[in-house]
């Protein structure tokens, strides 16, 4: 069964004095007792040059994989009050940045287990609706399993996956690129 | 194990596609390999629920920020958030943010030649009430020039941001108002192929919210995505 809701629009260009508010690039509050590890990266349009005007959210489950959410009945309430969510311009040199405890596994359709993940929404002028992917773990033997990697051809799997930066453990590089040989996977919402 | 409920996609026309070569900006930032289509997982039906804390009080009315009153016409800008089945949207963050009456918005890229408004800064937040009603105050936005094409004019408009319950229900979006001669030139209000779904996007004119010796009153019902009927097992 299909819907019809409110049809989406670009943020446009200057999305980011209605945005500014809510800005939020340290998603370590409230997190108990995990190594941060600081996630950086670019967005890159169709000339392959870096966009200075995007905005990335966040959403992602706490170091045990609960969601702060009531649907996420899958554990026990964790014991922090971990949030979960990330609101990340990009500089004005098209880079981002942000600050977060890696999530645990968070359960998938049929009884799995999907590997560690972020979810991300992607908003800037040219999009009429955000994009919508992913970033994983490197080297997290999970992803061999993940249901949602597995609905992606090999080849562009890795577009998804996060690599290690100048810290292995501590720091992550992930870029989006738009279009090109290395676009990014993005899914449907 | 509870069973998951999904959210519904979207029927065909009902969205804009990402490339709309008419918008000029998506030609280089649309993506140009297929879609992944992913069913709902609790990745997407959770999200972040804000609290109501974080607004101050003044966060609604866009006219009372400032020392002095703003320049442009007064209006009311309410409405309703609810989901494809008419529920409400409860206690959901509503962001918004627009020009001033005279089509500038106060960013450091807008290069239109047109004054800023000391007394106006054009941002406002909200939340939906039990009912999923929502309420700004604020000024008539003023039409403003692009260089999408020749003598491009975008619609007066304002922009909204919405939460809704989950990941899977955000949304950003453009009201724009009643009979704006500009509408039929937009490629970005044209963007959207279904016209019944593309008249969401246009506000109307209410006598029950326009205030007596105060300002106009404009209606604007926002419609988020519904819920699946039927459960997906997902264990």
């Amino acid at each position: 069964m299909s819907g019809r809701s409110t049809p989406s629009q670009t943020v446009g260009p200057f999305f980011s004095i209605g945005f500014a508010w809510l800005e939020r690039a340290d998603l370590t509050e409230g997190a108990s007792g995990q190594g941060r590890v600081s996630i950086c990266g670019r967005v890159l349009d169709g000339d392959e040059k870096p966009v200075l005007d995007a905005v990335l959210e966040i959403w992602q489950a706490d170091a045990d994989g609960r969601y702060a959410h009531g649907e996420d009945a899958s554990k026990p309430m964790a014991a922090g009050k971990f949030f979960g969510f990330g609101r990340v311009p990009v500089n004005d040199r098209g880079e981002f940045f942000f600050t977060t405890i890696k999530p645990g596994g968070v359960d998938g359709r049929d009884g799995t287990c999907q590997a560690p993940h972020l979810v991300v929404s992607v908003f800037m002028r040219g999009l009429l609706k955000r994009l919508i992917t992913r970033i994983y773990f490197p080297s997290d033997p999970a992803n061999d399993t993940d249901g949602v990697l597995s609905l992606v051809a090999a080849a562009r799997r890795g577009t998804l996956i996060a690599r290690s930066g100048s810290e292995p453990g501590k720091t992550l590089v992930w870029d989006v690129h738009l279009q090109g040989d290395n676009e990014t996977v993005f899914f449907d919402g | 194990m509870n069973p998951l409920r999904g959210y519904r996609k979207p029927a065909p026309g009902t969205q804009p596609e990402y490339l709309h070569p008419a918008y000029a900006s998506s030609v280089k930032r649309a993506p140009t390999q297929p879609i992944v289509t992913l069913p709902d997982s609790l990745s997407e039906i959770t999200g972040p629920i804000f609290r109501k804390e974080v607004l101050s009080a003044k966060a609604f009315d866009l006219t009372q920020q400032h020392k002095g009153a703003p320049l442009g016409e007064r209006i009311v800008v309410s409405g309703r958030v609810l989901d494809e089945d008419g529920r409400p949207v409860r206690d959901s963050l509503v962001e918004i943010w627009q020009a001033n009456a005279s089509g500038r918005y106060l960013h450091k890229w807008d290069q239109h030649d047109a004054p800023l408004d000391p007394n106006f800064t054009g941002v406002g937040h909200t939340f939906t009430d039990e009912d999923g009603h929502y309420r700004f105050a604020t000024i008539r936005p003023g039409a403003y020039p692009w260089r999408n094409h020749a003598n491009a004019w975008r619609p007066q408009h304002i922009h909204f941001s919405l939460f809704g319950p989950a990941f899977a229900t955000r949304l950003v979006t453009q009201m724009y108002f009643p009979g704006d001669p500009l509408l039929e030139f937009d490629p970005i209000f044209n963007s959207v192929a279904d016209e019944a779904a593309r008249n969401l996007l246009i506000s109307r004119f209410d006598w029950a919210t326009t205030t007596p010796e105060i300002a106009l009153g404009f209606r604007f019902d926002i419609i988020l995505r519904g819920r699946n009927a039927t459960p997906m097992e997902n264990r």
